[in-house]
């Protein structure tokens, strides 16, 4: 399957690409490793923080203030980054952010690019126009770069290449760097990357990338990363094009103190990321001298616009969410058709969509509430998902029938547990005593459906699931469904 | 032009299909009381005395691989001068207006004058001063002032050395981003530990393209 973009208006539905995925053993293996390991270290900082639910709280509100002054805090980021000397674009959709970048790239003069980790522009698949145009981009950020240079697709927000381990990588780097004598020592793997890529920094004259913040106060832009490729981006070129969702704006400064405070330790379990660039507008002698920043939509005022899903945009993309779920622990992210994976995945990707694809996602739960309880900004994402579920259920009515249909009662029970917050704790405490038993046994295969194991263990409260992911499948299979 | 042309009527588009969204125009007066009434409940003040403040920093420093040395004001020339030794750093790029009395004798020291991003990945290091240091997070804070200078200096060599006072640590990050605020527009970045990835097998490890070596000299 490698080499084609995630794209969810061509993906399988989730339950036939999670069976294809829990064939994969070794894959399996390396993501319930890596999600093991980042979420020891995400517990054990944020198991530091005496304040960490008043960080949440605080960050929730201030995105949400956000949203809600949307239009007011774009034009005020707007005029304060274009009287800092930045362009500003604005995109309605992903075409259009496209053909803005491809041209202004052009019209910088080189035909290449380097690139620093950005969902956004695999959302936009921004690399496939670039190469289009003729234009050759590279990827800087490590796993972006395993996953170029791979031919792969990205499978986790915050570490896209989590799906692969070292053995894989060294292959990838031997056989596409051309060093056969490569070690297969993570700090060899990084060691390659550094001496393939310096070069390229030191001579592509434009770079691409995405933003974690703008900031409306200021005009200024935040981009937070780990490995320094970011830094490189940012000041050695001489013009740097951003493209951002407007869902990234924030409204002063002072918010990164409640930003950069939950992010990191959510994302890759760390106090502080190495390295987080704040600056504004372009400097002649430290960072662009071009600066082009381009907001665009592409559907996120259908978000905005839906009150129950709105709270989706505060996401901040730190792939707590992801490492937490037991859905995708199983399957990877690659199942879910779209660079967004995970329970942000479940819910961002069909609202991305209009929600006339990836319909099968937010069924991809098992609504355990795990995501919820880490979001660093409170995104009651079992409650989106149910409130999803019935828009889908709605669609769907009109005739095609399909799962949809079964679930359209047991969806309203659901929804009627999220809102109530003593029945949503109960059920809450059930998936956690029901995680023992089930890990030992089958490791998780009893709670990836979230088609019906998910119901029976929310509305049975006091029992487990009785049928396993499995012999649902077999049976379901042999129905004809 | 005809991009301009284009976003202008997209811009006049998203912008409406915000305030549709949410159902009418965000106003100015609204957005800042809307802002003030955020709670913000957490620390925002140092709760632990100064000794522990410093103690916390150079732990957190050390945790995240960075090598940190305590120094009173007259010594760290002598401390520079045997870090630099120990890194094998003969030829150091230092910004404008660095404390001239912490430079050692024995290495050449180049005073970056726009040096171009080539001729710095030959230099042996970069020497700076910080803005300020969090201990929470073992973060150093640089921005593009004197002492501290352009950006691309202190992330092409592959060694920074740089000297921190303490009266400039700090215990938590709203403290740190209260006392960045006046120069919030200033190129600022934040430093913790060398460069550093975890995308393979999500163990962190040292050193991609960032200096692979940070020495930290806190003094005072
Ligand atoms: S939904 Fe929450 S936990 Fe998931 S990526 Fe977004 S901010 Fe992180």
């Amino acid at each position: 399957m490698s080499g084609t973009a995630l794209d969810p208006k061509t993906a399988p539905t989730f339950p036939m690409a999670a069976k294809t995925a829990m064939g994969d053993t070794q894959l399996r293996k390396n993501v319930r490793h890596a999600t093991d390991v980042i979420q020891a270290k995400r517990a054990r900082v944020v198991g530091e923080m005496p304040d960490w639910q008043e960080l949440r709280e605080a960050g929730k509100q201030v995105r949400q203030h956000t949203m809600e002054n949307l239009d007011f805090y774009l034009e005020e980021f707007e005029a304060n980054c274009t009287r800092a000397g930045g362009v500003v674009h604005w995109a309605r959709d992903a075409e259009e952010a496209r053909r803005i970048i491809v041209e202004l790239v052009k019209a910088s003069g080189s035909e290449e690019v380097i690139k620093i980790k950005s969902m956004t522009t695999e959302e936009i698949q921004l690399n496939s126009a670039l190469e289009a145009a003729g234009i050759h981009p590279f990827e800087t950020d490590l796993a972006e770069l395993i996953i170029q240079l791979g031919q792969d697709r990205p499978s986790h927000i915050v570490v896209p290449a989590l799906h692969k381990n070292r053995h894989e990588i060294r292959a990838i780097f031997q056989r596409e760097m051309n060093l056969p004598e490569l070690g297969d020592q993570p700090h060899d793997l990084a060691d390659a990357a550094r001496m393939f890529l310096r070069e390229k920094f030191l001579r592509v004259k434009t770079g691409v990338s995405g933003a974690n913040f703008l900031i409306a106060e200021t005009g200024g832009v935040c981009i937070v990363e780990s490995e320094g490729n970011g830094r490189m981006c940012l000041t050695l070129p001489e013009t740097l094009i951003m493209v951002a969702g407007i869902d990234k704006v924030i409204p002063r400064y002072q918010d990164l103190e409640v930003l950069l405070q939950l992010l990191p330790r959510s994302a890759t379990g760390e106090r502080m990321n190495p390295y987080t660039s704040i600056w504004t507008g372009v400097d002649a002698a430290d960072g662009p001298r071009v600066f082009h920043v381009v907001l665009m939509d592409n559907a996120r005022t259908e978000i905005l616009a839906d009150e129950e899903a709105r709270q989706t945009l505060n996401c901040i993309r730190c792939a707590a969410c992801q490492n937490a779920c037991p859905v995708y622990r199983q399957t990877g992210g690659h199942a879910y058709g779209s660079v967004y994976a995970g329970p942000i995945g479940a819910i961002l990707t069909p609202q991305l969509q209009e929600m006339h694809y990836a319909q099968s996602l937010p069924y991809a739960s098992s609504l355990c509430g795990a995501c919820y309880e880490v979001c660093p900004v409170k995104i009651n994402i079992p409650e989106v998902l149910i409130h999803l579920r019935n828009k889908v259920v709605k669609q769907n009515t009109a005739g095609v029938a399909g799962f949809f249909d079964v679930e359209a009662g047991a969806m309203k029970a659901m929804a009627m547990i999220f809102r109530s917050e003593r029945r949503f704790r109960a059920a809450q405490r059930m998936g956690r005593v029901a995680e023992s038993p089930l890990v030992g046994k089958d490791g998780w295969i009893g709670w990836l459906p979230g088609l019906l194991g998910g119901w029976t263990q929310v509305r049975d409260l006091q029992e487990m699931p009785k049928e396993t992911f499995r012999d649902w499948w077999e049976r379901r299979g042999k129905n004809g469904n | 032009m005809a991009t301009e042309l284009v976003t202008d009527s997209a811009r006049a588009e998203v912008l409406r299909r915000i305030r549709a969204a949410k159902g009418g125009t965000a106003n100015a007066e609204a957005a800042r009381a809307g802002w003030g009434a955020v709670e913000r409940r957490y620390r925002r003040e140092s709760t632990r005395s100064r000794d522990v403040i410093l103690e916390l920093l150079v732990d957190r420093l050390q945790d995240y691989d960075a090598r940190v040395v305590r120094a009173l004001h007259i010594d760290v020339r002598a401390v520079a001068a045997r870090m630099l030794e120990e890194r094998k750093a003969k030829r150091m790029v230092v910004p404008r207006g660095l404390a001239s009395e912490w430079l050692p004798d024995g290495v050449e020291f180049v005073v970056d004058e726009e040096i171009p991003a080539a001729e710095l990945d030959r230099v042996d290091g970069v020497m700076t001063g910080a803005t300020l240091a969090i201990a929470e997070t073992g973060t150093v804070v640089l921005q593009n002032v004197a002492g501290q200078g352009r950006r691309a200096a202190t992330l092409v060599p592959d060694y920074h050395l740089c000297v921190v006072r303490v009266e400039d640590v700090v215990e938590t990050v709203p403290e740190a981003m209260g006392r960045l605020q006046a120069t919030a527009e200033l190129a600022t970045t934040f430093v913790s530990g060398p460069s550093a990835t975890a995308d393979i097998e999500m163990t962190r490890i040292k050193g991609v393209h960032g200096p692979r070596f940070l020495d930290i000299i806190l003094v005072g």
